[in-house]
């Protein structure tokens, strides 16, 4: 029986014959696809929460559904990207650090949250379209922006979970962290998406690189501060 | 010691005194309804350079302490933005009592009501953050990475935000606001008074830091005694 424990020893010793940022990346990966319960979880709560929102509003109105639908996201952003550092014992990290750097480290983990957070994020597109009607005019312009939406909520959450781990805290002092600091992707979020309402939209390009733009900041930040984070 | 010495003081008073005078005095230019209102610009906009500088110094504090782990640092950090929160509340009041006769209601979700908001939001975040560790050596490097990181993101926020939301104030988006009081073409009476109360109120801001820093010394002082 090949156990998570074995995967993670072949993950972690190829670690050090390939790139280290692929390499960490996989491991993520490789866990994530076998401890499954974790991803079952996630799935869950995104299942049952657009469900019971199924049952409390019906089919809202376009404003509605569409604050509703970031709001959700921002919810399941903190769920899903909370346990990320949470998993790797102190020896682990320890050795992680020494053989790949805090960089490759924290570069792996943005990147998996990422395509784990566009992976949920695309999911509960289409059960908000199951369960709450679909007033979407363009969905393929509104899937490709709530592919990037959940990556720039996976980038800062991502870093905000290092800060709340280091702290020994859950995923609530994570929320009172984060939420003031996302409320700039929220609103651009929101203001984008209603060009799949069908309104028109000027200065549409300004916003969506106003979001990049964000999203690198965000990116450099966390590569920049965290060595300081986990130096010990 | 820049700290203790007194002229930079003595001369932030003064500068309150004649702010706290002719201020009341000063001619000023009767602008659609805001009529003598207009006065509270030399205290209401005073904070929110006030606050600015001092979540700045916070973050140079935050930025030396990651570069060199002095306590010292850590402490100045804290302390800068314990009193940069301070007068963002007393921003927010001001404001709130001034839109509450010009634009009717303490609150109107204009984007620089909600930047001071988040900015709120985001430095009591900080206190729980500090609060939640007892180990003072990982608390004080943890929370200086949240101070950087938020205020890395707090700053183009308050840039982006006027653009997603209307404005009432002067230069917003959407509505004119109120013609003569941008900050371009100022009255040049008002000028005089506008920014000296920046500077004196800037001043007595970083006065009471150094204050809040002193005692916190002695504090330790005390407990190590």
């Amino acid at each position: 029986m090949f156990t998570n424990h074995d995967a993670e020893l072949a993950t972690i010793n190829s670690v050090n014959t390939k790139n280290p940022f692929i390499a960490l990346f996989k491991k993520d990966l490789l866990l994530e696809i076998r401890q499954q319960y974790t991803l079952y979880g996630i799935l869950l709560y995104i299942a049952s929460t657009i469900f019971v929102l199924n049952l409390a509003m019906g089919s809202p109105d376009d404003k509605v559904w569409n604050g509703l639908f970031w709001i959700i996201q921002l919810f399941i952003c903190v769920n899903a990207v909370a346990k990320s550092f949470l998993q790797e014992s102190r020896g682990r990290m320890l050795y992680f650090y020494t053989i790949a750097g805090a960089p490759h480290f924290i570069l792996a983990k943005l990147l998996f949250n990422a395509v784990l957070m566009m992976a949920m994020s695309i999911i509960s597109m289409l059960l908000f379209a199951l369960l709450l009607g679909n007033p979407l005019v363009h969905i393929g312009s509104f899937l490709l922006l709530v592919c990037l939406g959940g990556i720039s909520l996976s980038l800062v959450f991502t870093f905000l979970a290092a800060i709340a781990a280091r702290a020994q805290q859950n995923a609530a002092l994570m929320a009172i962290m984060g939420f003031p600091l996302i409320i700039p992707q929220v609103l651009l979020l929101m203001k984008i998406s209603n060009i799949a309402f069908g309104a028109v939209q000027s200065g549409l390009w300004s916003l969506m690189g106003l979001l990049l733009l964000l999203d690198l900041l965000v990116v450099v930040l966390a590569w920049i501060l965290f060595p300081f984070l986990w130096k010990d | 010691m820049l700290m203790r010495a007194s002229w930079w003081k003595i001369i932030g008073v003064l500068l309150l005194l004649y702010t706290f005078s002719w201020g009341f005095f000063v001619p000023v230019p009767h602008i659609g309804n805001l009529y003598e209102t207009i006065r509270n610009l030399f205290f209401h906009v005073p904070m929110w350079f006030t606050q600015l500088t001092l979540i700045s110094i916070s973050l140079y504090y935050a930025i030396k302490f990651l570069r060199n782990p002095q306590p010292q640092y850590d402490l100045y950090s804290n302390a800068f933005a314990q009193v940069g929160i301070l007068f963002g509340m007393l921003g927010l009041v001001t404001g709130a009592i001034w839109a509450n006769y010009t634009w009717g209601s303490p609150w109107n979700n204009d984007p620089k009501q909600l930047g001071a908001a988040i900015a709120l939001l985001i430095y009591l975040a900080y206190f729980v953050l500090r609060n939640s560790m007892t180990d003072l050596d990982k608390r004080s490097r943890v929370a200086a990475v949240y101070n950087i990181f938020a205020y890395f993101i707090y700053v183009p926020m308050i840039m982006i935000l006027p653009r997603l939301t209307e404005s009432l104030h002067p230069g917003g988006k959407g509505v004119e606001g109120n013609p003569g009081l941008n900050g371009a073409d100022l009255d040049p009476a008002m000028r005089l008074v506008f920014w000296p109360a920046v500077i004196g109120w800037i001043l007595l801001g970083v006065w009471i830091s150094t204050l809040v820093i002193r005692y916190k010394n002695l504090e330790e002082q005390k407990i190590n005694a």
